[in-house]
């Protein structure tokens, strides 16, 4: 199967790592080498503002990331870039060319796995692909060996013949993918593509996703999920209200806005005198007492970020002025925690 | 056609490649894919139907009819409504089609937005549908002609344009009613519209008695809806009564309203979509 779709093959050989962006984006890249080029882009739904003049390139055979809380404006950049919702101000080529007018010369060369998954109930599991390959102009014969190859890709080879309905949400999600590939495009548009499922179906979808991208497919996804993120791409933007608050390499991004590890402290709050009133000034009180241990402290309802190079040295100095909390976990930084440092909120809430 | 639809996919390959050079005709294509499940039953009904409203008010209430004198020129009743119930049966059915079937693409299953990821646009989606709508009121038409030659109730060779006349009504419905479910959030206005709009129209716009019988006021009101046009047309042809005139004002009505509808739909089919 994995040498079967060659236009995905050859285009993996023009994209080695060294190609990929490792800092901020230059202005004077041509719009023609990028796969997505977008300038100031902007989309606004009557007096809403979804997408606030927002920059970004991303280059062929790179897995791009869009993150950010729900609202933040995503998918409303992810269907103008599927050429599905017109750009209301700003510059945006696909494949250096104009959605508004070439839409459908783009979107044939797009594979598109939306939010919802948008499969026809009224027709099998091998039908939903043979009817999407004729949508891109692919003859019956061409279409039904692809499908069959997509559904062996995805691992639905069996359920060929079924319903749609019954199938598990992992399994719905699987076959959304294999009907976005049926046309083999060069980048693939996923909208949070693993929401709502359980780790076992977001693992076997990684997977396939990282197979595509080792063929040199350029994915371009959003999501909320910090590990997805860093596991799948090599370079992402934060958003948040409409606008983009951070971009870099997932490491990157840990690296600039964070320090390597986060020592985390949860205290008994029962032991305050008054109850929560107590507590909150424990923990003003706790601050106090860490003051110079620590890069910075972001204080969350049930416990204390400190934000420090060396974790376990930190905690140590912090017994040592007497602190003695209810627990102690020391980890390495996340993009989670980039999160929470930019925007001032949990992420998943 | 639809004949070899038990058949594979493979096997009707060459006439559906032939059929499908424009990406409008895909999402026809794609009806007739879905089609290929329940035809057995859509046929069978599309030819009960017909027997049992001949039978039933064509011949039950026909016989009291007919010892009344029968219908106006004194045509046997069941010659004078069989035109009208096929070009009502088709006007129905069109009309139930472009309402919930097609809400179900747009919000529901939301197959349209899935086809919209691909060259497909809007307005090819809105092609194919009409397109497929179009196609199941000729069906159903020559099912409900079939009937009524069974039934003998034709006086005129000429009957058999009752089937493009009532295609054409189920036309005038279909896209006016298209372009408005572009327009809904959900399918409750729907019921609105078949209880005061559509089921009234099947019984008072001369269907099953003349418009002249209908209270003065009424009358006009009957004149503006299209369906009044399309069974006075079908059954003219039927009864072998053609005034030229008269059939064209018929005809530009129903042209009127299919036109209209479709550059309706059209808009609102873009606004709904491509947003």
């Amino acid at each position: 199967m994995a040498g079967r779709l060659p236009r995905l093959l050859t285009a993996g050989s023009v994209a080695p790592a060294d190609r990929r962006y490792h800092r901020a984006v230059p202005d004077t890249r041509p719009p023609q080498d990028c796969v997505i080029h977008a300038r100031g882009l902007t989309k606004r739904f009557g007096a809403f503002m979804a997408v606030d003049g927002v920059d970004f390139d991303v280059a062929p055979g790179e897995a791009f990331g869009f993150l950010g809380p729900n609202g933040a404006g995503k998918t409303s950049t992810m269907r103008m870039i599927g050429t599905v919702s017109p750009v209301t101000a700003g510059t945006l080529t696909v494949f250096g060319l104009d959605p508004a007018h070439n839409g459908a010369r783009i979107r044939s060369r797009l594979g598109v796995v939306p939010q919802a998954d948008t499969l026809d109930n009224e027709l099998s599991v091998l039908e939903n692909l043979l009817i999407y390959g004729r949508y891109f102009g692919l003859p019956w014969n061409e279409s039904r060996r692809r499908a069959k190859e997509l559904l062996d890709f995805v691992q639905l080879t069996e359920r060929s013949g079924d319903q749609v309905e019954p199938l598990s949400g992992g399994m719905k999600r699987r076959l959304v993918i294999a009907r976005a590939l049926i046309n083999e495009p060069e980048m693939l548009l996923l909208d949070e593509p693993t929401t709502g499922l359980d780790p076992q179906a977001r693992h076997l979808l990684w997977d396939r996703l990282y197979r595509l991208k080792q063929r040199g497919v350029t994915l371009c996804l959003t999501t909320h999920y910090m590990d997805e993120a860093e596991q799948l791409c090599d370079r992402l933007v934060v958003m948040d209200k409409a606008k983009i608050v951070a971009e870099g390499s997932p490491r990157q991004l840990i690296e600039q806005y964070v320090t390597r590890e986060v020592l985390e402290l949860r205290f008994n709050r029962d032991e305050g005198e008054d109850g929560v009133a107590g507590a909150a000034d424990d923990s003003s009180h706790i601050d106090h007492q860490l003051d110079g241990l620590a890069e910075r402290i972001e204080q969350l309802p049930d416990r204390l970020l400190v934000y420090t190079a060396d974790g376990d040295a930190t905690a140590a100095a912090a017994f040592e002025r007497g602190l003695r909390p209810a627990s102690v976990l020391v980890r390495r930084s996340t993009l989670e925690d980039v999160f929470l440092r930019l925007t001032g909120r949990s992420l998943i809430e | 056609m639809m004949a070899a639809s038990g058949a594979p996919v493979a096997a009707r390959r060459g006439l559906l490649s032939g059929l499908t050079s424009h990406p409008s005709l895909r999402e026809f294509e794609h009806d007739l894919l879905v089609f290929r499940r329940g035809w057995h039953s859509y046929m069978l009904s599309g030819l009960s139907q017909p027997f049992l409203y001949l039978l039933s008010m064509g011949i039950g209430l026909g016989l009291y009819v007919n010892r009344n004198g029968g219908a106006p020129g004194g045509v046997p009743y069941l010659n004078y409504i069989a035109p009208a119930l096929l070009v009502t049966q088709a006007m129905m059915a069109a009309s139930f089609e472009s309402a919930w079937p097609i809400m179900g693409k747009i919000a529901w299953e939301k197959t349209y937005l899935a086809a919209l990821n691909t060259p497909l646009g809007a307005t090819s989606l809105l092609a194919g549908d009409m397109m497929w709508i179009a196609f199941r009121a000729v069906l159903l038409s020559v099912l409900f002609f079939v009937a009524i030659l069974v039934f003998g109730a034709v006086s005129s060779p000429l009957a058999v344009l009752a089937i493009p006349v009532a295609v054409l009504t189920a036309m005038a419905f279909a896209a006016p009613i298209i372009a408005f479910t572009a327009t809904q959030k959900t399918d409750q206005p729907f019921n609105m519209l078949f209880r005061f709009g559509i089921t009234p129209l099947f019984l008072f716009s001369g269907t099953f008695f003349p418009i002249e019988k209908l209270p003065l006021f009424l009358q006009p009101l009957a004149w503006i809806t299209p369906l009044y046009h399309g069974v006075s047309l079908a059954r003219g042809f039927s009864l072998g009564q053609v005034d030229p005139l008269a059939d064209l004002v018929h005809v530009a009505v129903l042209c009127g309203f299919a036109a209209a509808g479709l550059t309706a739909a059209r808009i609102t089919f873009r606004r709904r979509l491509e947003v």
